[in-house]
């Protein structure tokens, strides 16, 4: 199932770290002043496996969270990522909200968004690319023999 | 809309604040005592059923309310985690403005009689309306309850479920910022 | 058993506790080791103390380890008591471990399969020879990198499960039961089992595995593959009422290919064991893999008679912060129950003299 836009920023904001956030938003527009209705609090989510990978659910262990929902102007924005950073809870809290404002939307897409896509793509080849070094190339073993 | 109704200014201590009103309710039934000081939650609950919501239930509490509730059920949901469960005999507490009977809801087995529900229910005030006699474990002697807003045949009712013991329901009752418990332990007659 | 209160001593404590936090930090004129070290360089370590900690936090993880001068059952023992001060907000949708981006991916049953073999960072090959290297702190070499043109990695299990060669497994949408709630009762289920070793003392997990292949229990295992990667946590928080992911684990999988069984009803099919670890937990993931296969005996129709196989010893014993919690408590006083069993015996050795 594709991921609406709304999904693929939230998951985006999770993923990257406070400080490349930061030094993305220098560049953004202020972000618009905003109200927390909750949090940034800390907590926990029980991760879920399952059984052979496709079986049935098995409760595997927790992971700490950290949460925040403000109101800025009109909007709403959540975050919910992994670890125990507030402050980077608030911010994507707050960029949700911003990005939902379809005044301000493409203007927080372009200054934080892509960037931080670009990054995380960047990380993933990086790693993709130390495994893709390490595949056993059978192929030529077997025309060795031959 | 219900989301910006904030809920407790300092969830760790306005929690341990209201757990400690519950407890000591519990342990001196019929003693006023106060909980949700400031807090503004959505009608129609009142401070002090917000601030056992927040303190009491989470993501994983059965929770069931009485339909005059659903309109606070966004902001519960939000503040809680809770996802609000249609039948009232699964629930491990309920919110209710009205009290007919404890049928509906689990008493407990008697191998876990822990197990039962914690209906709260609103009512119109205390310090007047219904007297009632208390008695019992954590009452020296016997105590005076005035309630309004509880059903006339509330001692006949209460008696069937303190029968039960050590099964049955534990009720706090909630007027504004004010709440008393009436554990299953405890015996109430018209005064 | 009867614990006596026994008052006094604060003082002795106090400064057995200053003592202690000296002798962690060792001699002031070696540098502090920082979190970050520990969470970058000693990285299994990390790895063990979240998986028997049940808290995946890499950050807390170092920091417990550093805490517990290294002892891992005592950091996990921190990380436990840590989770128990925080609100559990959801349980993930269950993982989707066949989307892993995979950083290592082997298989010992099959030599050519989609998407190839990739060793990753392992030590499989390495020879145990102490590196001296490693003491002067010389930077390595760069890792080669080769350009990785994405391609699909089915799971051997499922390469197997399109000719019917192994057990079917599919969801049942049953809500799993959670031993952090309710505690164990038997017998259990898979999902509280798998739950139970997810957490459980990887020296215990790992001496039964090796158990079974010595014969108690044996259940003829073949790893059918193992991963680790990268995999992404979905949850779907009711007021959004759509799922978004919140971060990635680390995780290593391993799907072991056991002995086949059938009947009448059913054809000949190999049987499943399956293991899951935080970090890179190789070890771990494949002893639990064989545990979970041994303890499948009852309802494979196979006679349970070695340790492995029990389940009410292996789950009643695999859990190393309950172990050292009772083998522990054996330091508190018991000055009483003591003195009683002392004034037994001399009656005893008094009647018969």
């Amino acid at each position: 199932m594709s991921k609406t836009e709304r999904q693929l920023w939230m998951a985006t904001l999770a993923r990257a770290g406070r400080a490349e956030i930061e030094r993305c938003l220098a560049d953004a527009p202020a972000l618009p002043t905003h109200k927390r209705l909750r949090g940034p609090e800390t907590g926990l989510v029980m991760v879920r496996g399952r059984a052979g990978g496709g079986g049935a659910a098995f409760n595997f262990g927790e992971m700490t969270v950290t949460r925040c929902t403000v109101r800025a102007g009109e909007r709403i924005g959540h975050a919910y990522i992994a670890g125990r950073d507030a402050a980077k809870a608030e911010l994507a809290a707050r960029l949700d909200a911003a990005l939902q404002d379809s005044a301000s939307a493409d203007a927080f897409m372009r200054a934080v968004i892509e960037p931080l896509q670009a990054l995380e793509t960047e990380r993933r080849a990086a790693l993709a690319a130390r495994a893709a070094a390490t595949k056993v190339d059978f192929f030529t073993l077997a025309t060795m023999r031959s | 809309m219900s989301l910006d109704l904030p809920g407790f200014a300092d969830p760790v201590a306005d929690a341990h604040a209201t757990f400690r009103a519950v407890l000591d309710a519990l342990a001196h039934p019929g003693r006023v005592q106060l909980a949700g000081t400031g807090l503004r939650p959505p009608a129609p609950l009142m401070p002090a059923t917000a601030a056992l919501l927040l303190t009491l239930v989470d993501v994983e509490t059965p929770l069931w309310l009485a339909p005059d509730f659903w309109p606070a059920r966004e902001w519960i949901v939000f503040h809680t985690g809770a996802s609000p469960i249609d039948d009232p005999a699964r629930a491990a507490f309920a919110v209710a403005a009205t009290l007919s009977d404890f049928e509906g809801f689990s008493a407990g087995t008697d191998e876990a009689p822990e197990t039962s529900a914690t209906p709260i229910v609103q009512i119109a005030g205390f310090g007047v309306g219904q007297r009632l006699r208390l008695s019992g474990p954590g009452v020296r002697g016997s105590a005076t309850l005035h309630a309004d807003g509880l059903p006339p045949d509330f001692p006949a009712l209460w008696a069937a479920n303190h029968a039960l013991y050590p099964r049955g329901v534990d009720l706090v009752l909630v007027a504004g910022e004010a709440l008393v418990a009436l554990p299953r332990s405890v015996r109430v007659e018209r005064a | 058993m009867a614990y006596v209160a026994v008052k006094g001593g604060e003082r002795a404590i106090d400064n057995a506790h200053a003592w202690l936090a000296e002798a962690r930090r060792g001699d002031p004129a070696v540098a502090d080791i920082g979190t970050d070290q520990i969470a970058q360089q000693l990285g299994r370590a990390v790895d063990r103390a979240m998986a028997e900690g049940s808290l995946y936090d890499r950050d807390l993880a170092a920091l417990a380890i550093k805490q517990a001068q290294g002892d891992l059952i005592e950091a996990a023992f921190l990380l436990r008591a840590f989770r128990t001060t925080l609100p559990r907000f959801a349980a993930s949708l269950p993982l989707e471990t066949g989307a892993i981006r995979p950083l290592r991916r082997i298989s010992a049953v099959f030599k050519d399969l989609p998407g190839g073999q990739v060793l990753g960072p392992t030590t499989d090959y390495t020879h145990r020879l102490l590196d001296f290297s490693l003491t002067d702190g010389t930077p390595p070499p760069a890792a080669p990198l080769t350009a990785a043109e994405p391609e699909a990695m089915p799971r051997v299990h499922d390469i197997l499960g399109r000719e019917g060669l192994i057990e079917p497994d599919a969801p049942d949408g049953a809500e799993p039961g959670d031993l952090t709630r309710e505690p164990l009762a038997f017998p259990a289920g898979r999902d509280l089992r798998l739950q139970a070793l997810a957490r459980g003392d990887e020296g215990f997990l790992l001496s039964l595995g090796y158990s079974s292949q010595r014969g108690y229990g044996n259940n003829h295992p073949f790893i059918g593959e193992i991963r680790m990667g990268e995999v992404a946590v979905e949850i779907e928080p009711p007021e959004l009422g759509f799922a978004i992911e919140i971060g990635d684990l680390v995780l290593t999988e391993c799907q072991m290919v056991n002995q086949f069984g059938g009947s009448k009803t059913t054809p000949a099919q190999f049987t499943r064991g399956y293991g899951l670890a935080f970090g890179q937990g190789e070890r771990r993931a494949m002893a639990m893999a064989l545990v979970d296969r041994s303890l499948r005996a009852a309802e494979l129709g196979e006679d349970a008679t070695a340790p492995g196989q029990n389940a009410e010893f292996v789950l009643g014993h695999c859990d190393n912060i309950e172990a050292t919690g009772f083998v522990e408590h054996l330091k508190l006083p018991h000055y009483v129950d003591f003195q009683s069993e002392l004034e037994t015996l001399r009656r005893i050795r008094a009647e018969s003299l």
